[in-house]
């Protein structure tokens, strides 16, 4: 393996005096998806944010590559409808980007056309492929998202991960994603980690999903999503996305 | 020209308004208008330690509104809501405070002068402290201006930039309780966090920027201060709640207009 991106050794994690995650050793290889499945309250989030340096480890330590560039998508952003901002400016903290840049971050999200709408009169979706947009800005080597298509419906969940899939073909980013999406995931990522405030088992989609321990969480059901996930569609889009919908692919929706 | 009593308190509204309209944009997108309210009781037991103690006033405000915003930190850390903290530590804050100055037999204080402002009072020397108070809370709020505002829009996406939210919070505590301190004598303690959210809450809509809204705030601010002074001339009213009265009115007429303009 490369050397890794980012790496937990024996990682902890303590809130209010609560052990939240413990002895979590994990390394992200460049380029690599490895997504994070895990019930509510399994510490899925902590770990993120541990990972951008938002909570100090109680015990063990993240080690990042020398000069690291993270782009980071939070769970939840709500903006309060107090504070006007366009989205050009929202990119442009806390450090101005030139316009080309910004424009090309917001193309590169599949959103060309927002810079100067308002952050609080975005759709969800738009809202999160801007902060998709913010987030590979500065052309990351690691983007980490917390559960960034929370409030999506499915075929625009389905689009958001299309997109990342693009974003990090682009760019050759490592990715390290929260996700419900037990379907899209399985399937599109490199390894998966299931965590219930600590790693209950990693591996390869396949291999996870025939765990024990993931089945002790998530149940059997979830096996058939595999083979869901690539299907055969030919209904009709009212969107310019232009491509052919026939085809075997992912969703994608212009979000209107 | 500054031997006029009139000229000397227009200038020191003007003052307070322009760094409490920034500052005060903040207050309201953080949500902190009670918390603002919080540290302008804080003020009154400084005032009543500062006679105790023959000390300065302005330090022993600011000292106070620390230590409430500490205080306020710490019951929010043992599991209180903030309404409750802050209700808690504001009204306490206040009671003690008008207490403790009671208790300062020796000294004749005029009371409703804290608690309501006496700007037509104002010296050359508080114009000095309402200025540099006021240029200090400004300047703080322009040089971290951006810190400030990642900070305020999620404390996460802050950290992954690079910046601490925790020392943005910092900042805003210490310059709401330099703004209270220097606001005193202006507005008094009871309508301080008015000067704070009104103009802001005037300035939102108008604005498409947050730092349209921050210049459309200290611009509603500082007339609001002018206007309020004279119709307090005009009409022989207390000075300091006719301030708030004209910001209060400029805040309907933008609402107002915004609606007119959406119902279009």
């Amino acid at each position: 393996m490369n050397t890794p991106v980012i790496a937990a050794e024996g990682l902890s994690i303590r809130v209010d005096g609560r052990t939240v995650l413990a002895d979590i050793t994990v390394a992200v290889a460049p380029g690599e998806i490895v997504t994070i499945v895990g019930p509510n309250g399994s510490g899925k989030s902590t770990f993120l944010r541990a990972l951008i340096g938002a909570l100090p480890p109680a015990s063990g330590r993240v080690i990042r590559a020398p000069g690291l560039r993270i782009g980071y998508v939070p769970q939840k952003l709500a903006i309060d409808a107090t504070l006007p901002i366009t989205v050009s400016r929202f990119l442009s903290l806390p450090r101005r980007v030139p316009q080309d840049v910004a424009a090309e971050a917001l193309a590169r999200a599949g959103v060309p056309d927002l810079a100067n709408r308002q952050m609080t009169d975005l759709s969800g979706g738009q809202f999160q492929r801007v902060l998709l947009a913010r987030a590979v800005l500065e052309r990351p080597q690691l983007l980490l998202l917390d559960e960034a298509t929370q409030g999506l419906d499915q075929p625009g969940s389905a689009a958001f991960y299309q997109q990342i899939e693009e974003v990090r073909q682009d760019l050759g980013c490592a990715v390290v994603m929260v996700s419900h999406d037990l379907h899209v995931v399985m399937a599109a990522s490199d390894r998966v980690l299931c965590m219930n405030g600590h790693i209950c088992c990693e591996g390869t989609p396949e291999v996870v999903a025939d765990a024990p321990e993931y089945r002790a969480l998530f149940g059997t059901g979830t096996r058939g999503a595999l083979a869901l996930y690539r299907h055969q569609h030919s209904h009709s889009h009212d969107d310019d996305c232009g491509h052919d919908h026939g085809a075997e692919h992912m969703h994608q929706h212009g979000d209107r | 020209m500054l031997d006029d009593f009139m000229i000397r308190a227009a200038l020191a509204g003007a003052g307070v308004a322009l760094a409490s309209g920034p500052l005060g944009c903040f207050v309201v997108w953080r949500r902190m208008a009670y918390f603002g309210e919080a540290t302008a009781h804080a003020a009154v037991l400084g005032v009543a330690l500062a006679l105790a103690l023959s000390a300065p006033i302005l330090p022993a405000v600011v000292l106070a509104a620390v230590l409430m915003a500490s205080a306020v930190t710490l019951m929010r850390g043992r599991g209180y809501a903030m309404d409750t903290a802050l209700g808690v530590m504001a009204h306490t804050a206040l009671a003690a405070g008008l207490v403790a100055v009671s208790l300062l037999a020796d000294v004749r204080l005029d009371l409703m002068a804290f608690l309501f402002g006496d700007i037509l009072a104002v010296s050359r020397s508080d114009l000095a402290v309402i200025w540099g108070g006021g240029a200090l809370v400004l300047g703080l709020t322009l040089w971290r201006w951006s810190d400030l505002l990642i900070a305020t829009l999620n404390p996460d996406l802050a950290h992954a930039a690079g910046v601490d939210p925790r020392r943005a919070e910092t900042w805003l505590t210490l310059a709401l309780a330099v703004v209270v301190a220097v606001a005193i004598k202006v507005v008094g303690v009871l309508l301080i966090a008015a000067l704070l959210v009104i103009p802001a809450a005037a300035a939102r809509p108008l604005s498409g920027t947050p730092e349209g809204m921050a210049l459309g705030a200290a611009g509603i601010g500082g007339l609001s201060a002018l206007a309020g002074l004279y119709g307090a001339y005009l009409f022989d009213t207390p000075a300091g709640p006719s301030i708030v009265c004209v910001a209060a009115l400029s805040f309907i007429v933008t609402t107002l207009a915004r609606g007119l303009v959406r119902g279009r």
